[in-house]
């Protein structure tokens, strides 16, 4: 059985409390077709379980196949470092098919980002490191190709679709989570 | 399947139509065998490109790995090409599935390889293996705890000639 290492904590990017009694936990990459299609039903669970879910996101960007994957990771990363992380991942999401970095920079001016700053981080790679550190979490956790899916801590297997995730999420919350 | 503790049958295999590949010629580093059923298959693929991401965090632990399944060279070649794989991949191809059986490992009703992992230590023991389901993509994170486990022991004493065990 593969379980996330490290668990869900205050360093990952969070959408609900940690103390809530369902974590899920999504390893995606913002260029990749099927994180596209996953965003779509997380935002509709999120919707359905209220505030019973706390759902995470660590960044696992598959850089062969995805040349933009990389660099739209660290744009979110800047954003968040502004305070503005869930508003940069959804407009990555929304719009994947332009994630080079004019486009990048067309998203942190319409969040009002402080452009001089986020230039700067983007330029210094400043965030590269903790998407590594996402990159090794997911190495070590089993992630088997974007997205992967932990539910209170445990991976999910199986398809990601609306009803098979909410199904293995209720299943999940009747039990202590494993992290 | 061969279990821990078991020696690692020894082989040699084609890596690309000339030249062939052999775990002696990494003996003295972690080498971790990853069969699988055919290139180009969906989980196959997911499973190789995952591994192809990560494998710095092999190397961080010295190891090699090798991906083998039956398919011949050529077909390995372009499999890797296609999705730039940083890894060799052995073909198992003549005598289809030798090596696949010497380790256990042959689904014989399939003709192809099973998802088959293993770890073997520095001196050519079985310290790990792990049979996934056909569809199932084991991950890589088996793999990484027994690399983990392997560099706690070789750090412990060895045992000398005449210790009791």
């Amino acid at each position: 059985m593969s379980t996330l290492k490290p668990p869900l904590g205050p360093r990952d990017h969070l959408r609900g409390e940690l103390s809530r009694p369902i974590h899920l936990v999504e390893f995606g990459d913002f260029e990749c077709p099927l994180c596209g299609q996953a965003q779509i039903v997380v935002q509709a669970l999120a919707r359905a379980l209220g505030d019973q879910l706390c759902f995470g996101f660590r960044n696992f960007p598959v850089v062969g196949a995805h040349p933009n994957a990389q660099i739209a990771a660290e744009a979110a990363e800047a954003a968040g470092d502004q305070g503005k992380y869930w508003e940069m991942h959804d407009l990555l999401f929304d719009d994947q098919h332009a994630l080079e970095v004019p486009h990048l920079g067309r998203y942190a001016e319409q969040l009002g980002l402080d452009m001089h700053r986020f230039v700067a981080d983007l330029q210094a790679h400043r965030f590269l490191e903790k998407i590594r550190g996402d990159l090794h979490s997911g190495a070590i956790s089993g992630v088997v190709g974007t997205p992967t899916f932990f539910i209170n801590g445990i991976r999910h297997e199986g398809p990601f679709d609306f009803d098979s995730l909410l199904a293995a999420m209720t299943l999940a919350a009747r039990f202590p989570r494993a992290g | 399947m061969l279990q821990p503790g078991a020696r690692a049958p020894e082989f040699a295999l084609k890596t690309t139509p000339d030249q062939t590949l052999a775990p002696v010629d990494f003996r003295g580093k972690p080498v971790v065998l990853a069969f699988y059923q055919a290139d180009w298959s969906p989980v196959c693929t997911e499973q190789m490109a995952v591994y192809s991401l990560i494998i710095d965090e092999l190397r961080a632990h010295g190891a090699q790995l090798l991906g083998i399944a039956c398919d011949g060279a050529w077909c390995h070649l372009a499999f890797a090409r296609h999705y730039e794989l940083s890894f060799p991949r052995l073909s198992d191809f003549e005598p289809k599935g030798g090596v696949s059986r010497r380790y256990g490992c042959y689904d014989a009703a399939e003709g192809m390889s099973g998802r088959a992992l293993f770890v073997v230590d520095c001196d050519g023991q079985i310290a790990w293996s792990y049979l996934s389901p056909t569809g199932i993509n084991p991950g890589a994170d088996g793999i990484l705890a027994a690399l983990d486990g392997l560099g706690k022991l070789s750090s412990r004493p060895r045992p000398q000639e005449g210790d009791r065990p």
